[in-house]
């Protein structure tokens, strides 16, 4: 995730410039060889306080409403700078550019996603149904656990868990906190159970396994991308207003000990089943039983569905016979094919905002290097004067040299708020995975109204000749005649199951409408904050970038004559 | 744009009535001349002068590049001991040659190098400059193409060779290993300190290049920030999509305005760094020039010495080749007078240049540093103002 990644890339360039900065003694102009606490001091609260994502030193959660702020980035139009240090109090920029903190108990309301704003700012914040609910959780603690019985390989396999800390205040949770240890394994069937429950629902999906990056990465490295990855699945989950109501949420956030959610079995059995199923299905003139239709064909285990299913697909596109039922919801095509026009707009714009972000670093580090080395220039020209010319250029060049490495790290710090700002386009690209999820979910309900329709008419037009053929012997024929009652009997069942199918399109393409509705509503209040904090940070790193120039311009302007 | 015009002499009075002697140079409208390999760029050299010793108030005269390095070459030759203005290198890369940035970076340099000449005490008064000022462009081509072989040559280059052959012809002849140095502490500490300038000045160049690139770098990542924003805008449509359109339109300007500070920075910052460097680099070869003529000194010293005892056992045997070798000793004895008296201009010429070095470097950064300062107080007030812009149409886009 662009987050992570670039979380590291700046703590690498941070800490080596840092040691640059820290062997090289600036001499003050007029006195010898003061000491230079103030500067080595600064860059050490610089490196701890600076770490792109972590909380911000000064501001607590009350009184730091970034929101209810932003009138008094004009205040730094005033020097509050002070002509000894060389840095400004870190707590400026945090208060006022970080309109979403790092792990604090801040964003109370609950997810710590870029576009969460605590909810007192009075803007467009976006709150699950009563605005005091909150479901906080954090994936912590990675360990190392072995695999105990029925493994022929000697020493077992061994697996990592993950600490799940859930804080709330919902009352179906029956506790206010609670943690329990998991497996990625038990995301996976989290995950699986939640798509089986939640058709038509955006449901976010879960974090890949990366069976490759697992073999090849360091696996501290894995663990962590990993812990972070689960983070967030879990609390876009918890996110969702619906599922963080869910059964199988409430379960695999609570009960201790092995999940007692069903597993998803491997495919190999699953074939194996739905193969042993087959010749009964086959021979016998068993339908499907309605309660296994409000699951698609393709994730069960049903074989002979699946065949149907596909061969009726294959008759809807093919065109032969106009399918019986359509998609004749003609705004739902519309949105469908707007929000693929969305996702590769998203996608486009996530790039973008991409290179921006390693623009703004690479802008960010070359100001320093130069600020380095004209502090270098200074201390030479210094220890090797000869000639006060010399004294006053190295004062010169330290002014610049000092207004260039304030510069680099006004842009890296600008870089961190925004990389956090326009994840926002990341989020929503990963959103759009789940509406595919949800959309195709409404696709294989209808396909099997259509096939079960295809059947029934089928089954009925045998029942027809079976009676026309029975009519014609006087006194009916007992085969034929067993053989129309045990087919009616079918009809009845494929009936039913027809009707529960139906049942289970429509509500799909319920959840489909209500969903749709409420991405348009959250899309808008996140992308408005995103932009609102994106320029609001542009602006502030601007005004202080600005003022640290003016004043180096203002030092130089004697050397300006009349032809400029 | 800072040029250094030129007033002669000690006095800085721009606006000097005529009493007061002036000499300014501008350099200007390059043109490409000539076809294919043989094209080259020509600029106006237009001098306006109240010297006596010029033809006119006023001239106007076509140059070519390879005309610069002649003035500079002959200036080199004739004034060793002074730091000669430095040149701006020849390109390298064909395609870029005629690229209007890299023209106007030449002609800038040009300008100064030719203004440096100028407002120079000595050198203002170079028969060579005024030829080159003002000798017609047939002239002048004759006179480039006389200086052919070593004379084509960088100066460092040509003190290098003159280094090499007169090193090993003086160590032949002394049976010494090493070639002769001066010891003079001072003057060890001067040359480390132009050394080891020049690593620091390179440096500092080489990062503010590559600022210039990182300017032009975001400007386009801006641009494309914008377009990608403007069509997400464009698919939304509503509140969100007119606020993305907006988005997208600023982040575009702003492009704009960063290549324009790049071209600045280059221009104003980078270029003069660069200079700095060339002259540090043009120090050197005066350096050079001083050891040479160290060199020349000495040996010339051991060889009267050779020649006197010489003499001596000539004049004891009654040798008729006496009248000779006294006429030599005689010539020997001028030239190296003439040797010591050259040495040691060179080297009252350079702690004159060193001091008025330093000193005009204090300027040339000053306003170097300025320019920087100013341009980029300018962009990010620029880059404030236009997101500052932006938020009450956000604001509306929420309500």
């Amino acid at each position: 995730m662009m987050g992570s990644e670039n979380q590291g890339f700046e703590e690498a360039h941070l800490y080596a410039s840092k040691e640059e900065m820290e062997n090289l003694v600036l001499d003050e102009p007029l006195n010898d060889n003061k000491s230079h606490s103030n500067y080595r001091s600064a860059l050490s609260s610089l490196a701890d306080t600076h770490h792109p994502l972590s909380p911000p030193v000064a501001a607590t959660p009350a009184d730091s409403d970034p929101l209810l702020a932003p009138p008094s980035y004009s205040d730094f139009g005033n020097p509050s700078i002070h002509d000894n240090s060389y840095l400004d109090p870190p707590s400026y920029a945090d208060v006022t550019f970080s309109p979403f903190d790092g792990d604090t108990g801040n964003d109370i309301n609950g997810i710590e996603s870029p576009s969460k704003s605590s909810d007192n700012s009075g803007s467009l914040s976006r709150s699950p149904s009563s605005s005091s609910e909150y479901i906080k959780i954090t994936v912590s603690n990675p360990q190392k656990e072995q695999e105990t019985s029925n493994s022929l390989v000697p020493g077992g396999n061994t697996y990592v868990t993950y600490l799940i800390t859930t804080r709330t205040n919902i009352p179906e949770f029956g506790a206010s906190e609670f943690s329990v240890r998991r497996r990625f394994r038990d995301i996976v069937t989290l995950s699986d159970r939640l798509a089986e429950s939640y058709r038509g629902y955006f449901v976010p999906p879960r974090p890949d396994k990366n069976v490759v990056e697992s073999q090849v990465m360091q696996k501290q490295e894995f663990v962590e991308q990993r812990r972070v990855a689960l983070e967030k699945y879990l609390r876009r989950l918890a996110d969702h207003p619906v599922i963080r109501k869910s059964d199988e949420l409430k379960v695999f956030l609570q009960v201790q000990g092995k999940l007692p959610l069903p597993t998803s079995t491997d495919v190999a059995s699953r074939m194996l089943d739905g193969a042993a199923k087959l010749p009964k299905q086959l021979f016998g003139e068993s339908a499907v039983a309605p309660h296994e239709i409000v699951q698609p064909a393709k994730g069960g285990r049903d074989l002979l569905r699946l065949f149907k299913e596909l061969r009726q697909s294959m008759a809807n596109d093919w065109g032969g016979s106009k399918p019986p039922v359509v998609e004749e919801d003609k705004e739902f095509l519309e949105r469908k094919e707007k929000m693929h026009e969305l996702e590769q707009q998203l996608s486009n714009a996530s790039q973008q905002a991409e290179s921006l972000v390693k623009a703004q670093q690479d802008m960010g580090e070359t100001m320093g290097e130069l600020g380095l080395a004209f502090i270098k220039l200074t201390k030479f020209e210094n220890e090797e004067a000869m000639f006060n010319s010399q004294r006053v250029r190295a004062a010169d060049m330290k002014g610049l040299a000092t207004a260039a490495v304030k510069a680099s790290r006004f842009y890296r710090e600008l870089n961190a708020q925004t990389v956090k700002h326009l994840d926002t386009f990341h989020e929503y690209l990963g959103l759009m995975l789940s509406v595919n999820g949800a959309f195709s979910d409404r696709s294989s309900a209808l396909l099997t109204v259509q096939t079960l329709i295809s059947e029934l008419d089928s089954l009925h037009s045998r029942a027809e000749k079976l009676e026309s053929a029975s009519s014609k012997i006087f006194g009916g024929d007992k085969s034929r005649i067993h053989k129309l009652e045990e087919l009616k009997e079918t009809i009845r069942v494929t009936e039913d199951a027809k009707n529960v199918a139906i049942r289970e399109y429509e509500r799909i393409k319920e959840n489909n409408r209500s969903e749709l509705e409420r991405l348009d509503a959250e899309r808008k209040s996140d992308f408005l904050n995103m932009l609102k904090g994106f320029v609001l940070n542009q602006v502030g790193y601007a005004e202080k970038i600005a003022n640290v120039w003016t004043k180096v311009a203002e030092e130089t302007s004697g050397y300006v004559r009349e032809s400029s | 744009m800072i040029t250094v015009r030129s007033v002669s002499g000690s006095s800085q009075s721009p606006r000097s009535p005529s009493s007061q002697p002036f000499l300014s140079v501008s350099v200007t409208d390059p043109v490409k001349l000539g076809n294919g390999v043989q094209a080259y760029i020509s600029y106006r050299v237009i001098t306006k002068t109240n010297f006596p010793e010029y033809q006119g108030p006023e001239k106007i005269v076509i140059r070519r590049y390879s005309d610069f390095v002649w003035l500079r070459d002959r200036l080199f030759e004739k004034y060793k001991g002074i730091f000669i203005p430095p040149l701006p290198e020849k390109s390298a890369v064909e395609k870029f040659r005629f690229s209007a940035e890299f023209i106007e970076m030449r002609r800038q340099a040009l300008d100064i190098f030719v203004n440096r000449i100028a407002s120079h005490q000595e050198l203002q008064q170079s028969e060579d400059l005024r030829t080159f000022l003002q000798a017609d462009e047939e002239m002048m081509e004759r006179l480039r193409s006389h200086e052919t072989g070593i004379f084509k040559k960088k100066p460092a280059d040509l003190m290098q060779i003159f280094k090499d052959v007169q090193s090993r012809v003086s160590d032949v002849v002394l049976g010494k290993e090493k070639p002769v140095e001066e010891s003079n502490p001072e003057y060890e500490k001067l040359k480390n300190y132009v050394f080891e300038l020049e690593n620091h000045l390179a440096e500092a160049q080489k990062h503010a290049y590559r600022l210039v690139k990182r300017h032009r770098e975001l400007g386009q990542s801006l641009s494309d920030f914008g377009k990608a924003a403007k069509l997400l805008g464009a698919c939304e449509g509503n509140a969100l999509g007119k606020a993305f359109s907006e988005l997208g339109a600023k982040s575009e300007t702003l492009s704009i305005k960063l290549q324009k500070e790049a071209h600045q920075l280059l221009m104003s910052f980078e270029e003069p760094l660069k200079d700095y460097v060339r002259a540090v680099q043009s120090i050197k070869a005066t350096i050079a020039e001083r050891a040479n003529a160290f060199r020349q000194q000495c040996e010339l010293a051991e060889t009267i010495k050779l020649k006197e005892i010489n003499l001596d056992k000539l004049m004891l045997t009654r040798s008729d080749k006496v009248g000779e070798a006294e006429i030599e000793y005689k010539e020997l004895k001028a030239a190296s007078e003439e040797a010591t008296n050259r040495f040691e201009t060179i080297v009252r010429l350079m702690n004159e240049e060193i001091v008025r070095f330093q000193e005009q470097k204090t300027v040339d950064m000053g306003i170097a540093f300025h320019e920087f300062a100013k341009g980029q107080a300018r962009l990010a007030n620029g880059i404030a103002d236009a997101w500052r812009s932006l938020l009450p149409k956000l604001e509306v886009c929420s309500s």
